[in-house]
């Protein structure tokens, strides 16, 4: 019961992006298509479910005066696994996701659970922490990449949806855009939230 | 002191722990890497290039080109096409390093006659939707039979023969002026490579 809190927390009522507001950098510069929000959240997924693992895992060895050094190496590591992956076996996306793949070290979300969660809790939990995080941070790009997508060229992950005769909003798919959306998606997730209590 | 010693020893362990991995997933990946970089390269070639049957990202001619801002020589690699060890075509690389942000680079197939069999925008960072139709088949289209002869190497609005885009005519201002110093390159050592031993 309580794994099941600890992965669902972080799909809604503790969504990285939309509550917590963490992680702000990759959000906003690489969801110009869904496929790269999609393509992107996984990548995080995996990063942060494999550093909140081996964090808890040795989260009695490590001296807490080195920890946070510890942990950014335990992080650098992951993610430079999955740099040399999506290069070697997803190369497309690879070249489209650029200069943000390595980026991720920095993404404060997975330093914040390290840290929060997983540097305090038994291994399963931070699995299930990591992983719930991750989908949710996942769902939360798709979102923003999808609705960029279909206002900035009038298609989600590739497919048509306004027809041909669809002249885009360029805009959105410009730096202001990811701000705007991300702006008015927040603004009518708390009108529901305020309308639901 | 002792709790000096633990700090480092605690750091150097996790260190060595991540180089470890590293290293075992740099050996997986690394054949699988190059692999994926030769066949991107090939897929350009095959773009700009006329049909061949050799591979010509390993009938290679390197020129010097100038050098760079520390004074180091800049290779120009020549690429060579072949059918029925005939030569078809060659492809080189240029760099337009005045787009409207960052270099444009760009990939030019020339036939024997010194005429553009095609090119190809191998990666660039313009604006999207204005500056990247330069990615589009009908700005690329332009340049397909043109050569140094027969064409007048300028943007229409700066009175030449190439068709800017509206709203960007920075980018394919840039890319045109790229191309035509890569023939008069090309034209200027075509003897050492289209003759030149493969290096």
């Amino acid at each position: 019961m309580n794994l099941i809190k600890e992965f669902s927390k972080g799909i809604w009522k503790e969504n990285a992006v939309f509550k917590l507001l963490l992680g702000m950098c990759p959000v906003l510069a690489v969801t110009t298509s869904a496929e790269n929000g999609l393509g992107m959240g996984l990548a995080t997924t995996f990063v942060l479910v494999c550093s909140n693992s081996v964090v808890a895992l040795m989260r009695k060895l490590i001296p807490s005066k080195v920890r946070i050094p510890a942990f950014i190496i335990i992080i650098a590591t992951f993610v430079t696994v999955v740099q040399l992956c999506m290069e070697a076996w997803v190369y497309d996306l690879y070249k489209a996701l650029g200069i943000f793949i390595p980026l991720i070290v920095v993404n404060c979300l997975i330093l914040g659970r390290a840290e929060a969660f997983a540097s305090k809790r038994p291994v399963v939990d931070s699995v299930f922490d990591g992983v719930g995080m991750g989908l949710g941070f996942t769902l939360s790009l798709f979102l923003l990449g999808s609705v960029r997508e279909l206002f900035g060229s009038g298609a989600v992950l590739g497919f048509s949806i306004f027809g041909a005769g669809y002249q885009p909003i360029l805009l959105m798919i410009l730096p202001p855009g990811a701000f705007i959306s991300l702006g008015l998606l927040l603004a009518a997730m708390n009108k529901f939230e305020a309308g639901k209590s | 002191m002792k709790d000096m010693s633990r700090l480092l020893i605690t750091l150097t362990l996790i260190a060595a722990g991540a180089g470890l991995i590293l290293s075992l997933v740099e050996s997986v990946t690394r054949e699988p890497i190059k692999e994926q970089r030769r066949l991107q390269m090939l897929k350009a070639l095959s773009a700009v290039l006329p049909a061949f049957d050799n591979s010509p990202d390993s009938d290679i001619v390197n020129l010097e080109n100038g050098v760079d801002k520390k004074g180091q020589p800049l290779q120009v690699r020549f690429y060579r096409a072949r059918k029925d060890n005939q030569l078809v075509g060659t492809a080189f690389k240029v760099v337009a390093p005045d787009g409207y942000s960052g270099n444009i680079e760009v990939m030019v197939g020339v036939k024997p006659d010194q005429q553009i069999n095609a090119i190809e925008i191998l990666a660039h960072a313009e604006t999207p939707g204005l500056g990247s139709k330069i990615e589009e088949p009908r700005f690329k289209d332009l340049f397909k039979d043109k050569s140094l002869d027969n064409t007048d190497w300028r943007v229409k609005k700066d009175g030449g023969q190439f068709d800017q885009i509206t709203g960007a005519t920075i980018s394919p201002r840039a890319i045109v002026v790229a191309v035509k110093k890569g023939l008069e390159f090309y034209r200027e050592h075509s003897t050492e490579i289209t003759q030149g031993g493969p290096q």
